[in-house]
């Protein structure tokens, strides 16, 4: 009976109300998707690469290393030289050794070149390896596999034709028309930057950057030789003894013949938490705000009520009404319009998931679930009830004022 | 019997009281910020009888309805009401007897503006917890006594005309079958006509029910109406000022 009096008030009151519950979707919204991109960006992250002890690249910051690296975001500052990788590989204490070179990209979607280890050994998620949906991995000079949202977003089937451009935007002017890749193999969805990424061979990436003329004979003649890359982006390794990280990485930062960076990705990656906490304070700071004054709106537009609802009250209080049924009933219709804008504001971040979920990945690289149910957000809305309870105790006060000093006379 | 000032009067009947008043005074500030009192004297209403109380304004009709309703709580004296003493009572439980046993209804702005004329009756019996079988079957004899079309219970209350309006009010204050009716200036907002067809209206009602009923006006061409009725002057002494603290 209470919440069905409330709401019927509520609704007598809609415009304010609505505008009220408006600015409060707003501010929950801020807050509910911070939170849920700081916990999907994390598990995102986290699950991008499994089993890699370190990886190797051209001396700058370690983030930077790890980002183009493993998550194709930002642009590598230099090369390493083609030689350093088969000394890695060489190492008695490199298991496996894949080499990535970056720098070309296919309709905003980035262009690896790599080797038949990468299909191999690197993993993903918990200790997955990569796996095709269709077709098999590069055989021809010219050969290419991609991955999965690549072949959704662009509608590539095996056997379809490809043209990579020079540079990573998703416009150029420098295409390498002269050499058409084949798609020869999908992959399956992994929901890491994977999915994004066109892979072809390493002496491919090499011989599209070659002279017209000399691309040309090895276009023509596919059983020539193609060149050996004098230099790679990085190199992801993974060691026969995880004891050995330690000592490899020192080895390699003070390699003689090379400028090489080894990083542990794990150490990386904190270091990555730890800069994005402050963003992330940052955000939930300027979220908490906002949602204060939404709040403070919502005990101001219950209080400027209070005046026209004297008589309402009183007639509350002759059919006997207790002051604090009267108190109850102010609070619970300020719980109503939170609640409802908390289910609103879910249904708004999950439609806004959905919808935006290729782009975010594309541009950020972030690969975001659209369910945002998690433990986090029951904390959330705890807080937020908390909260909205609090600062309804102000226009409840003022109510429980109305209530004492309300009679039969009221006008 | 209406009883004012007679002790031996007042035993006599004492079991058949509605309503027994014995010296209250009541003590407000006023618009002065001095403190004004009203003292009722010993004052009682037999089970069953519809009192007319007329008075200017000011004279302490208003203040009586609110201490008989158990809004108000007396200084001094003591308020019966079917034998219980109200003035004894917390504020908590004065308020549950008022649900239960008085039913009120005032000039205007006797309903909630924003619920239909249902949820108006509704929420008289959710406060009284009668029960919702009570529910139906007296609404729908209110209905039909009251003549309101069963059509306008689901219309919002303030699409109502002053007259429905009244109607509906008299409807949720017999909802509960209370013992006590309160009246409060009602025909104040209704022209000669609508002022009679109320009155007789509510008189019947009272007198089907055996529904005590203290009709307070300042109007007092209403008096011919009722067969008791009283100036509010013969038994409260009206208004006593001191400085305030």
């Amino acid at each position: 009976m209470l919440v069905s009096i409330a709401w019927q008030s509520l609704v007598s009151r809609r415009k304010t109300v609505f505008l009220t519950f408006l600015s409060l979707v707003v501010s929950i919204s801020v807050l509910i998707s911070v939170e849920h991109i700081r916990l999907q960006a994390k598990e995102s992250f986290n699950r991008t690469i499994s089993g890699v002890d370190l990886i190797v690249g051209a001396p700058s910051g370690e983030l930077n290393l790890l980002l183009y690296s493993v998550f194709r975001m930002g642009n590598p500052t230099n090369n390493i030289k083609y030689d350093s990788f088969t000394m890695l590989k060489a190492n008695p204490s490199v298991a496996w050794a894949i080499p990535i070179s970056l720098g070309d990209s296919h309709r905003g979607f980035r262009v690896m070149g790599t080797n038949s280890d990468y299909f191999t050994h690197f993993k993903y998620g918990n200790d997955k390896p990569l796996s095709l949906a269709t077709g098999k991995t590069f055989d021809g000079p010219f050969d290419t596999v991609i991955g999965s949202d690549v072949a959704i977003s662009l509608g590539y089937q095996q056997g379809d034709q490809i043209v990579i451009a020079h540079g990573i935007g998703s416009t150029s002017f420098v295409n390498h028309k002269q050499a058409p890749f084949t798609v020869t193999g999908i992959l399956a969805p992994t929901g890491t930057p994977v999915d994004k990424t066109v892979h072809v061979s390493l002496p491919a990436i090499e011989a599209i950057h070659l002279p017209p003329s000399q691309l040309q004979k090895l276009v023509d003649n596919p059983q020539l030789q193609l060149p050996q890359p004098n230099s790679i982006t990085s190199v992801i390794l993974g060691l026969s003894s995880k004891f050995a990280t330690f000592t490899l990485q020192r080895q390699i930062n003070n390699y003689q013949d090379d400028r090489l960076m080894a990083l542990l990705p794990g150490v990386a990656m904190a270091q990555l938490w730890q800069l994005m906490a402050n963003v992330e304070n940052l955000l939930k700071i300027i979220g908490y705000l906002v949602l204060l004054a939404s709040l403070f709106g919502l005990a101001t537009m219950l209080l400027a009520t209070m005046n026209e609802r004297q008589r309402e009250i009183a007639v509350f209080r002759i059919l006997g009404a207790s002051p604090k049924l009267i108190v109850s009933l102010v609070i619970l219709e300020a719980l109503i319009i939170s609640i409802l804008a908390l289910l609103f504001s879910l249904a708004v971040v999950t439609l806004s998931l959905t919808v935006l979920d290729s782009w975010l990945a594309a541009e950020y690289g972030l690969f975001l679930s659209n369910n945002v149910l998690s433990p986090d957000l029951f904390i959330l809305s705890s807080i937020i009830m908390g909260a909205t309870l609090l600062t309804a105790l102000v226009p409840g006060l003022e109510a429980y004022k109305k209530v004492l000093h309300s009679q039969l006379s009221c006008r | 019997m209406l009883t004012k000032n007679n002790p031996h009067l007042m035993n006599s009947h004492r079991e058949n009281l509605a309503i027994e008043l014995c010296d209250v005074v009541h003590t407000y500030p006023n618009s002065n910020n001095n403190l004004a009192s009203l003292h009722f004297d010993k004052w009682s209403v037999d089970v069953g009888q519809q009192v007319f109380l007329y008075g200017d304004s000011g004279s302490g009709k208003s203040t009586l309805l609110n201490l008989l309703s158990g809004i108000l709580a007396p200084q001094q004296g003591s308020i019966k009401l079917f034998g219980k003493d109200i003035s004894q009572l917390s504020n908590s439980a004065r308020d549950r007897f008022r649900a239960e046993n008085i039913g009120v209804v005032f000039q205007q702005f006797n309903l909630v503006p924003y619920l239909t004329v249902a949820k108006n009756i509704e929420l008289a019996v959710y406060l009284a917890k009668s029960s919702r079988q009570q529910l139906t079957q007296s609404l729908s004899e209110l209905t039909s006594a009251l003549k309101l079309p069963k059509s306008l219970l689901n219309t919002p209350v303030a699409n109502l005309s002053v007259g429905q309006q009244q109607r509906v009010a008299i409807m949720r204050a017999f909802i509960n079958s209370p013992q006590l009716l309160l009246i409060d200036e009602p025909t104040s907002a209704l022209d000669n006509s609508a002022k009679d067809a109320f009155m007789t209206l509510l008189l019947d009602m009272c007198r089907a029910h055996n529904t005590t009923m203290i009709f307070v006006s300042h109007d007092n061409t209403l008096e011919r109406f009722f067969s008791l009725h009283t100036p509010i002057s013969s038994f409260c002494n009206g208004l006593t000022k001191q400085e305030s603290n």
